[in-house]
């Protein structure tokens, strides 16, 4: 797809049918709003309806929007923090395991540590493991921010049915969407049609799956 | 969101209570420390304890200084409504070269070994170190420098409070562009200056030693100590019905992070690796300076620190809400004030005596003549130590509300306030 087809708007109908002509199920409905003042009071509408299977899709982060939305706050930092505690502990006891260990298994395999004594020190001395501990610490927080995002966020998701169409093309340059999935427990079509229409939007879509 | 009330944006009757009860106790404190030293002769432990003081106040108002020049330089938007605070706290600096004043003159006299030992011919002449180190610490060099430091520091709050409070009057544009154009240049003087403030201050009590990091772990302090106050006085101030609707949750967990990122980590980082390269290298020269430190009741300091500066506030501050809940922010920024002044104390007052370290035969033997009580290494908590800091923190409290008492405690008139009244993390 071309840059210019990106701005277009949907030629036809026809492109969002499928040509073999078996009927589509339809995946949801999608309310087209101008501005962010517009989707941020039809969210609250949409969340005091008790929707649960909606979504808004804007060009830029709208402040306030997520909170219109009553979207919980992520759980993601506490993750992080057992993340670096993990990095912190794996640490500590590799450079301990390593520095003084001295164990036989069995009473017959000697396990001893390489044991390397600088200065004078104590084999365990903490003074010395901290950079080890803070970089791993480091290291396994950023890997569970990234991975932890990831998967929070259902990432990569190489299907979805809102860029199935080319009707929500705007949404990345100057257009604000709401859409409402159909298979949401409160999803009637009327109803749920009558609710988006009540939002004052400038259009309404039909999403197929 | 609650609007800008701006019929509470002026100090009103709090600023002469403020005056008033500041004031009081700050000369009661100071006049107490006096009485005391005066009553017992003990003017060694005096002059200690008036340097410790000194420096918990310099440090608030440095780290007020700093931040309020930092603002500038990055053109912040998000801090116009809390700057006026800042600037009030580094105002303290236009007058805090006063209190400074009786140890230069101390120094001047030829008493400076009361708190330097370089200030003594006596101990000079038995000291190869400090022979050549003299060139650089002298009491006429020493007292050029602290002149120059506290000059800077007096004209850099004059100047950057005085254009934001002239801003309030005449809206004029050019102000802010006037300020960021001498942050950059004010900051650089204001690395160097406060560095070697912390040098020849702090770092020479202790003469032979010397640590590259100190200027930093000075610096460190100083902005631990300014973030919690700023927290404790937007948190006073909004308690009492002033600022409404300027300093918002968002502020605090700014200001939360801030205290975070530098009172907590960036100062373990630094204290850790001045004290691990030492620690390593373990060189009589500059373990020198941690042996008194650990020895005695100070271990059980030097412990409370690592726990109380690091750990603790390190697992109160990581998460969002403690941040954002003003109750929980201000208890944990009492308590890094607190903590802070402790890392002073602990900075200002341990020494081992020199004689004492000579005719001990081992460590072990030193180690045991300090828990004795047989070598003392500065640990004589002495009522002078508490009511110099208080009577110190008195004036830096009356210093601050003197400063506020007659203007906006919002710059009204900043380009950005508007932005900053509208911050909202992401």
């Amino acid at each position: 797809m071309s840059a210019s087809d990106l701005h277009s708007e949907p030629k036809t109908i026809i492109d969002d049918m499928s040509n073999d002509g078996t009927p589509t199920k339809l995946w949801g409905l999608a309310a087209e709003f101008t501005t962010p003042a517009a989707i941020t009071s039809a969210a609250k509408k949409v969340r005091e309806a008790n929707y649960r299977w909606w979504d808004c899709h804007v060009p830029f982060p709208v402040h306030g929007l997520d909170f219109a939305m009553g979207v919980q706050y992520t759980i993601l930092p506490i993750i992080v923090f057992f993340g670096g505690l993990t990095g912190t502990c794996i640490a500590l006891l590799l450079q301990i395991f390593t520095n003084s260990l001295e164990v036989n298994i069995w009473a017959i395999v000697p396990v001893v540590g390489y044991q390397f004594e600088v200065s004078g020190k104590p084999l365990i001395s903490l003074p010395a493991f901290i950079p080890v501990t803070f970089e791993l610490t480091v290291l396994l927080s950023a890997l569970t921010t990234v991975g932890g995002m990831f998967l929070l966020n259902k990432l990569p998701c190489l299907y979805h049915p809102v860029l199935k169409s080319t009707k929500m093309n705007r949404m990345t340059d100057d257009r604000f969407y709401l859409v409402i999935e159909s298979r949401d427990p409160n999803f009637v079509r009327p109803q749920t049609e009558a609710l988006l229409e009540s939002l004052d939007p400038v259009a309404i879509h039909e999403l197929e799956d | 969101m609650t609007a800008l009330d701006r019929s509470t944006l002026s100090l009103g009757g709090l600023g002469s209570t403020g005056m008033a009860g500041g004031g009081l106790i700050g000369v009661g404190g100071i006049g107490a420390t006096i009485a005391l030293a005066a009553s017992s002769s003990s003017w060694a432990v005096f002059w200690k304890s008036y340097l410790f003081g000194f420096m918990v106040i310099t440090g608030v108002s440095l780290g007020a200084l700093f931040f309020v020049m930092l603002q500038h330089i990055t053109r912040a938007g998000w801090s116009v409504s809390l700057r006026r605070l800042a600037e009030g706290l580094a105002s303290n600096l236009r007058w805090l070269w006063l209190a400074f004043v009786p140890v230069i003159v101390m120094v001047w006299m030829g008493e400076g070994a009361i708190l330097y030992p370089w200030a003594d011919p006596a101990i000079v002449s038995h000291d190869v170190v400090l022979q050549k180190k003299a060139g650089y610490l002298n009491p006429t060099f020493w007292s050029i420098r602290a002149i120059c430091f506290l000059v800077i520091w007096a004209a850099l709050a004059q100047f950057f409070v005085g254009q934001s409070v002239g801003q309030d009057h005449d809206g004029d544009l050019a102000r802010t562009r006037r300020m960021q154009t001498a942050a950059p240049v004010g900051i650089m003087l204001y690395a160097l200056s406060q560095t070697f403030a912390g040098v020849d201050w702090v770092m020479s009590l202790e003469p032979t030693w010397f640590s590259t990091m100190f200027g930093v772990y000075w610096f460190a302090v100083s902005v631990t100590g300014f973030f919690s106050c700023l927290i404790l006085f937007a948190t006073f101030l909004q308690s009492n019905g002033r600022m409404q609707g300027a300093i918002s949750k968002e502020h605090y967990q700014d200001m939360g992070k801030l205290l975070f990122a530098f009172g907590v980590v960036f100062w373990a980082y630094i204290g850790y690796s001045q004290y691990m390269l030492i620690w390593y290298a373990n060189i009589p020269i500059e373990t020198g300076w941690f042996l008194p430190r650990q020895m005695g009741n100070w271990k059980w300091v030097s412990l409370l620190l690592v726990f109380g500066h690091f750990m603790l506030p390190f697992l109160l501050l990581v998460s969002r809400w403690p941040k954002r809940w003003n109750k929980s922010l201000s208890v944990i920024a009492v308590w890094m004030v607190l903590m802070m002044i402790v890392d002073v104390y602990w900075l200002v007052m341990p020494t081992l005596p020199v004689k004492a370290a000579h005719d001990a035969e081992s460590l072990i033997q030193l180690m045991d003549q300090v828990d004795s009580g047989a070598v003392s290494v500065g640990w004589n908590l002495s009522i002078l130590n508490f009511t110099a800091v208080v009577g110190m923190l008195g004036l830096l409290v009356a210093g601050t509300f003197m400063a506020l008492r007659r203007c906006s405690l919002v710059p009204v008139s900043d380009p950005r306030l508007s932005e900053s009244l509208d911050f909202e993390n992401i």
